[in-house]
């Protein structure tokens, strides 16, 4: 089989095309799947979660640290069970207070993570027992007009 | 007055005569379809042990294409960075144009634009030069020579079409994106490192970019497979050869579209 000119321009094409894959799977996109075996889960139960999805950021201090895994409805205390899948590099210790948080304004929401003083660490499978629920804005602005309706009351 | 009835009866079971004839038609082309298609995926054993002839039509059917779908691609993009720059600066978030240019590229406008501009580009091709094979009797003087047509001549315009369809895709998702930079930022002046980190923090690896791939590897396949049936069993004619090259755009482009629709609608539903 003899090499021809035609050979050439399919290997650059061929050359070409995986060239431009690679730039969008390197520089566009990011594998914002965290490995299943650098990871460890833990759980928090929320009364409220708000708009919080599954794949939503877990930060703390601002650092992306993990990622919310799964998110299940638990029928016998009627709290929502989410699963956080965090990375093993960071540990946190065991009174850490999960929170959901907005970015922005109209951004999207994220579980933001503080650490607590207790020197035993997280392990696999464990529970995050202090929690903070999402702000609702409906139960703020409720809130604020049942105090201000009480303001002007008379006493 | 039974003249006019006798007509009106006439009339009635031509045209149910030719409904009938129309359905059966199709019923017996999707068949014979059915079975063009499992003979190609039988006989591409001939298109990876002799794989200079599809790298011949990888020739003909990816790199000639090469030209329309950069320069498409690179329009695209440019037209998405003006667009989507108009509308994202009414809500102050001029940073989210890269999120906005890469996801509709990778997810959606890549993989179906370069497959609309295939389907014309190279399906047309395909069929005009399968079909003029055949009203030439090339392909009847192969079989007498005890050459498949189907081994020799189809599965390798098939699979070239299949590898090439991807490759074209990611080509022009990625002159795309480029083509979004060059307007959002060098253009307008959006901020290069938001746009360039919005867009990785916004764009998965599985979800968006693995998905486009996918989709584009599907409609290869449909638009190759139905560009070789239209060629394989067009009227030896000119002018069944035309009508068969027209048929593979329409085909083909709706196939594409309809396709589109039912792999976005398997793929991003839960998402988000």
């Amino acid at each position: 089989m003899n090499k021809t000119i035609l050979d050439l321009w399919v290997g650059l094409f061929v050359i070409a095309g995986i060239a431009a894959l690679l730039f969008l799977a390197l520089k566009v996109g990011s594998m914002n799947t965290v490995n299943t075996t650098d990871s460890y889960e833990v759980v928090a139960r929320f009364e409220n979660i708000g708009g919080l999805k599954s794949r939503a950021p877990v930060k703390s201090a601002g650092v992306v640290v993990g990622r919310v895994a799964d998110i299940r409805f638990d029928n016998e205390a009627y709290e929502a069970a989410v699963t956080i899948r965090l990375d093993k590099r960071y540990a946190f210790p065991k009174d850490t207070t999960a929170t959901i948080m907005t970015s922005g304004l109209l951004g999207e929401q994220y579980i933001g993570l503080e650490a607590g003083g207790d020197s035993q660490k997280l392990k696999d499978k464990d529970r995050i027992l202090i929690t903070q629920d999402a702000v609702v804005l409906e139960n703020l602005i409720g809130q604020f007009l049942y105090g201000k309706a009480q303001e002007g009351a008379p006493q | 007055m039974p003249m006019i009835l006798d007509w009106g009866a006439c009339v009635l079971r031509q045209a149910i005569e030719n409904l009938g004839n129309r359905t059966l038609e199709g019923v017996w082309r999707i068949g014979y379809a059915t079975r063009f298609f499992l003979a190609i995926l039988l006989h591409s054993g001939t298109a990876f042990r002799r794989f200079g002839l599809t790298i011949r039509e990888m020739y003909f059917s990816g790199v000639l294409s090469l030209i329309i779908i950069l320069v498409s691609g690179l329009f695209v993009g440019m037209v998405l960075g003006l667009q989507g720059y108009e509308t994202l600066q009414t809500y102050g978030s001029e940073e989210a144009l890269g999120i906005l240019v890469a996801l509709s590229l990778v997810r959606e406008l890549g993989p179906v634009v370069a497959a609309l501009l295939f389907a014309s580009r190279a399906g047309s091709a395909i069929t005009a030069e399968i079909g003029l094979m055949k009203a030439t009797e090339q392909l009847s003087a192969m079989e007498m020579m005890a050459v498949d047509p189907i081994a020799r001549v189809v599965a390798p315009r098939f699979w070239a079409g299949v590898i090439s369809m991807p490759l074209l895709a990611a080509l022009f998702s990625a002159t795309g994106i480029f083509g979004g930079y060059l307007v959002g930022v060098q253009l307008i002046g959006v901020d290069e490192g938001s746009f360039w980190s919005q867009m990785r923090s916004a764009v998965d690896f599985e979800q968006d970019i693995l998905n486009g791939v996918i989709k584009s590897v599907v409609f290869g396949v449909a638009i190759t497979a139905i560009a070789l049936y239209e060629g394989y069993d067009a009227p030896p004619t000119a002018e069944g050869v035309s009508g068969a090259t027209t048929r593979t755009v329409v085909a083909s482009s709706l196939a594409v579209l309809a396709l589109d629709f039912v792999l976005t609608a398997f793929m991003f539903r839960g998402l988000n």
